[in-house]
């Protein structure tokens, strides 16, 4: 009889094993790996973090990528927040109109760079359209140190026009969860339009809003091949400089100890993200 | 009010496809007219660009290692993460809240935190500048994503028609590969492609794990700086329209894969 | 065809004891209803004799064969789902065949044996559809359909009229009880619906909390209800209940509520008992070759059913409410007081503290 039990109680992790076992491979041996590099140091074993806390760079390398969330996260949620509202309303075209705000969720984000490239380079769409209706006369410069500013507006933009469609279908997903009879009761109980999208809409698609916000907050320090493309070395951003720091540096320890600093904004992120997740589990399960 | 809604859709259509279009535009445009700005699309069209990022730039050789990569991460991935979403799907044990929440949470652990140190080991394991070695790193990140779909997919919906299977003279293995399988197919393949589509645009761990054997990403990552203007455009046009594509193939399933992704 | 005898079956799900004990002998080729509210272990026990759940403890035959520790698939047990799980990538013909393709049955065999199932079901014409191009009682006989092309010798029904609109609910009634008259093959019918049940089962088991509460015919069930319980659950509207004392004058026990005293027939030990009255035996006028007893009431409502007509009425000091069903139409206005009387015979006596049946 126990036997039995043992037995069954078995099956699932038995089926989990190799899953398990390759993501601690995979993952968490070299997170450990890295860790390890990150505090190999001659000057004692926090000297690549004081080596790195005290440079500009990775100061600018924080600021910016805080910058660079704080700015587009915002911008995102709310484009997509009016664009999930919009395919939502199912006009003539709705589901085409779904797909093309999608397609760019395809795009890793060293093509989206490009793409971005092609608009504002010095010879980019954006010069010859302004050019030939006479707005301006010389070609303006977006890209190279001494344009800093306009270098972060371009990746600015680009970063939302590539990362708005992920956060637009996750909200479309939430929205589509909400149950239709909520409105039309908010609309026989003489509820307007505006009052409807604030006082039913948006509180019932928090969950949603949050996760995305999370996922998005999570991503943004992952934010690579747009700024090292597009901006080298004149922004620097965190995955940027373990990037510089491996390849052009050629020190693994330094690029490791910027690594773990990712991680552990990660783990801290996710963890929020984890615990936002559950409270929901909870409530659902109430 | 009726104008709105087309007014709308041609100027959301232009701000996401425009760009794109434009740099394919731009990929297809003779050298010689990339500093002549009388106009704004070029008069003649010419696949050169393309045709020598491909054939003598060495895009073509990456590309190959880009599938390759894609098709084994993938692979493996499945291979590894089916039998795993399967387990959290039908059975209940102790453990499975956790097992979730760590997927999940490998979910959101970018490639860069274990790259670097990926490279001692693989140096060890005689698997730097591989297809294999990146390939084992894309599983790893492409794996968490195949649970948490695979659980999805399997549970609730298929378990009727499972037991059916299993009433009617199945075993439980046999029900899963002759009912849950060929059923769940579709949403497996969807995801797949979704798997192909993260492993071909992964650039960070790419670049770092391998020298001379590089995806096309990491390739264009190496040298797209210093390429002229032309080349990065057909670059983003290699990549671009493969992945493109794709995406259209599982269009229907977009809003579900990111759906499942917010529990 | 087989006899189908379960043996005190258990079935805990962690803490929860979702079957407690559970024994009954069901005949060769019998037609029975497991018939509970929700959560009273039916379900879960059709799955056990199904080889779905398996036993915490207890044994199931087939015959004289124990199949308790069984794999489904070795019991020769057919279902008929819910939601029918007619597999939706097969077409109609491959999900008929399929369990004969699984018992390795010949072509030859397995074409004759689904077009014979296919007719009984009146569905031939549907053999080569996809499931999915198939209405909901279409696919419903596609099920039946599949369940009983190998001859299993055990059929289960899990609530198979369940997701049926009324009309078609009551056809498909009496087309499984004529197939099965047919057939005589041993089923165990699922249903929450005491109607399915009074007008399909040969017997009825009334499951509540885990346990089978009675096991008859469904006249036994309605007219002789072993508890409380299974009185209430059955019959529609409910049995109306009273707490009583019991007292003694003259050598006569009576049950008394309030200033009602119901007269007991025969001696009983039990100091207060619960009387049971089904609405239907509660009439407006006095049979005089029947010892009845009168009770003075208030018309709280009415409901004209047409024919039918249910009063519900105001009785005793404390305001119980009782319903009465009478076979005619009437007009009565609220407030109004009346008589109405109940025979003696037709009271039902339960103990109070067990809920059991004492007469």
């Amino acid at each position: 009889m126990t036997q039995i039990h043992v037995k069954k109680q078995f099956i699932p992790w038995l089926l989990l094993a190799p899953s398990l076992i390759y993501l601690i491979v995979f993952m968490g041996l070299p997170i450990i790996g890295t860790a390890q590099l990150a505090f190999q140091s001659d000057e004692g074993w926090l000297g690549n973090f004081k080596m790195i806390t005290s440079t500009k760079d990775f100061q600018n390398a924080v600021l910016n990528t805080l910058l660079l969330a704080a700015i587009c996260i915002p911008i995102q949620l709310a484009l997509s927040i009016f664009l999930a509202i919009l395919v939502n309303k199912k006009f003539k075209g709705y589901q085409t109109l779904l797909y093309i705000i999608a397609s760019p969720l395809a795009l890793s984000d060293i093509t989206a760079a490009l793409i971005s490239y092609s608009i504002f380079a010095s010879n980019g769409y954006l010069n010859r359209i302004l050019l030939s209706i006479n707005w301006i006369e010389r070609p303006i410069y977006f890209f190279g140190y001494m344009f800093k500013s306009r270098e972060m507006l371009v990746i600015i933009i680009t970063e939302i026009w590539r990362a708005t469609p992920l956060v637009f279908v996750m909200i479309l997903a939430g929205l589509q969860s909400i149950n239709k009879e909520y409105l039309e009761a908010a609309e026989v109980f003489g509820f307007n339009s505006w009052q409807r999208l604030w006082k039913i809409t948006l509180p019932l698609l928090k969950p949603a809003i949050l996760s995305s916000l999370l996922i998005r907050t999570l991503f943004a320090f992952q934010l690579f091949g747009v700024v090292w493309l597009l901006a080298g070395r004149d922004i620097t951003v965190l995955t940027g400089e373990t990037y510089y720091w491996y390849v052009f540096m050629n020190n693994k320890n330094v690029a490791s100890a910027y690594a773990l600093i990712i991680a552990v904004l990660t783990f801290v992120v996710g963890w929020f993200y984890i615990r936002t997740i559950r409270s929901r589990y909870e409530e659902e399960g109430a | 009010m009726k104008i709105i809604y087309p007014l709308l859709f041609i100027l959301i259509a232009c701000f996401f496809l425009g760009p794109m279009f434009l740099a394919f535009v731009a990929s297809i445009t003779p050298a010689s007219e990339f500093y002549d700005y009388s106009h704004i699309f070029p008069s003649r069209l010419t696949f050169e660009h393309i045709n020598k990022l491909l054939f003598t730039l060495g895009g073509f050789r990456a590309l190959i290692v880009s599938i390759e990569v894609a098709l084994i991460s993938i692979g493996i991935s499945f291979a590894l993460g089916i039998p795993a979403g399967y387990a959290i799907a039908r059975y209940t044990f102790r453990g499975k809240d956790g097992v979730k929440l760590a997927m999940l949470f490998t979910r959101s652990l970018p490639l860069i935190v274990v790259a670097v140190s990926l490279v001692t080991v693989y140096m060890r394991l005689n698997l730097t500048d591989t297809a294999l070695g990146v390939a084992l790193a894309h599983a790893a990140m492409i794996l968490p994503f195949v649970v948490i779909f695979t659980s999805s997919i399997f549970s609730s919906t298929f378990i009727e028609y499972e037991e059916a299977g299993m009433v009617f003279g199945l075993t439980r293995f046999g029900a899963f590969l002759r009912i849950s399988l060929p059923l769940a197919l579709p949403g497996l393949a969807a995801s797949a492609i979704y798997g192909f589509i993260m492993s071909w645009n992964e650039t960070f761990a790419a670049s770092i794990l391998s020298i001379q054997n590089r995806t096309l990403p990491a390739h264009i990552l190496a040298t797209a700086m210093a390429s002229p203007d032309y080349f990065k455009y057909a670059m983003a046009t290699v990549m671009a329209i493969p992945a493109l594509i794709f995406i259209f193939i599982i269009r229907k399933y977009l809003i579900s894969i990111w759906g499942i992704s917010l529990k | 065809m087989a006899k189908v005898v379960s043996q005190d079956v258990k079935k805990y799900f962690g803490e929860i004891r979702a079957l407690d004990g559970v024994s009954i002998e069901i005949e060769d080729g019998a037609f029975v209803v497991l018939l509970g509210p929700s959560g009273c272990g039916k379900t879960t026990f059709m799955r056990c004799i199904s080889g779905l759940e398996e036993l915490t403890d207890g044994k199931i035959y087939f015959d004289d064969k124990e199949v308790g520790r069984l794999q489904p698939k070795d019991r020769n047990v057919a279902m008929v789902f819910q939601s029918y799980a007619v597999w939706p990538h097969m077409k109609v013909r491959e999900n008929i065949a399929y369990p004969l393709k699984l018992k390795r049955f010949s072509k030859e065999e397995i074409e004759q044996k689904v077009k014979w199932a296919a007719d009984l079901l009146n569905i031939s014409e549907l053999l080569s559809r996809y499931p999915s191009q198939l209405s909901g009682g279409q696919r419903q006989r596609v099920a039946v359909a599949r369940a009983i092309v190998h001859r299993p010798e055990v059929l289960l029904m899990d609530e198979p009229l369940s997701n049926l609109d009324a009309l078609l609910r009551v056809k498909m009634r009496s087309e499984l009880k004529k197939l099965h008259e047919q057939l005589k093959v041993t089923t165990i019918y699922v249903t929450h619906d005491q109607v399915e049940a009074m007008t399909m089962g040969d017997k009825i088991a009334v499951m509540n909390g885990g346990r089978i509460i009675q096991y008859g015919t469904p006249e036994e069930i309605y007219k002789k209800p072993a508890t409380a319980f299974v009185a209430g659950f059955i019959g529609s509207p409910q049995m109306n209940f009273f707490k009583c004392d019991v007292v003694e004058e003259n050598g006569q026990q009576y049950a008394k509520f309030e200033h009602i005293r119901f007269k007991i027939p025969s001696r009983i030990n039990n100091r207060s008992v619960i009387v049971g009255i089904r609405p239907e035996d509660v009439s407006l006028e006095l049979r005089k070759d029947r010892d009845s007893i009168g009770l003075e009431a208030t018309v709280y409502f009415i409901e004209r059913l047409m024919p039918e007509t249910i009063l519900h009425l105001d009785v005793g000091n404390a305001k119980s409410r009782i319903t009465a069903k009478l076979p005619n139409d009437l007009v009565l206005p609220e407030g109004k007081k009346i008589e109405v009387f109940v025979s003696t015979e037709s009271l039902h006596f339960f103990d109070a503290e067990t809920e059991e049946r004492i007469l």
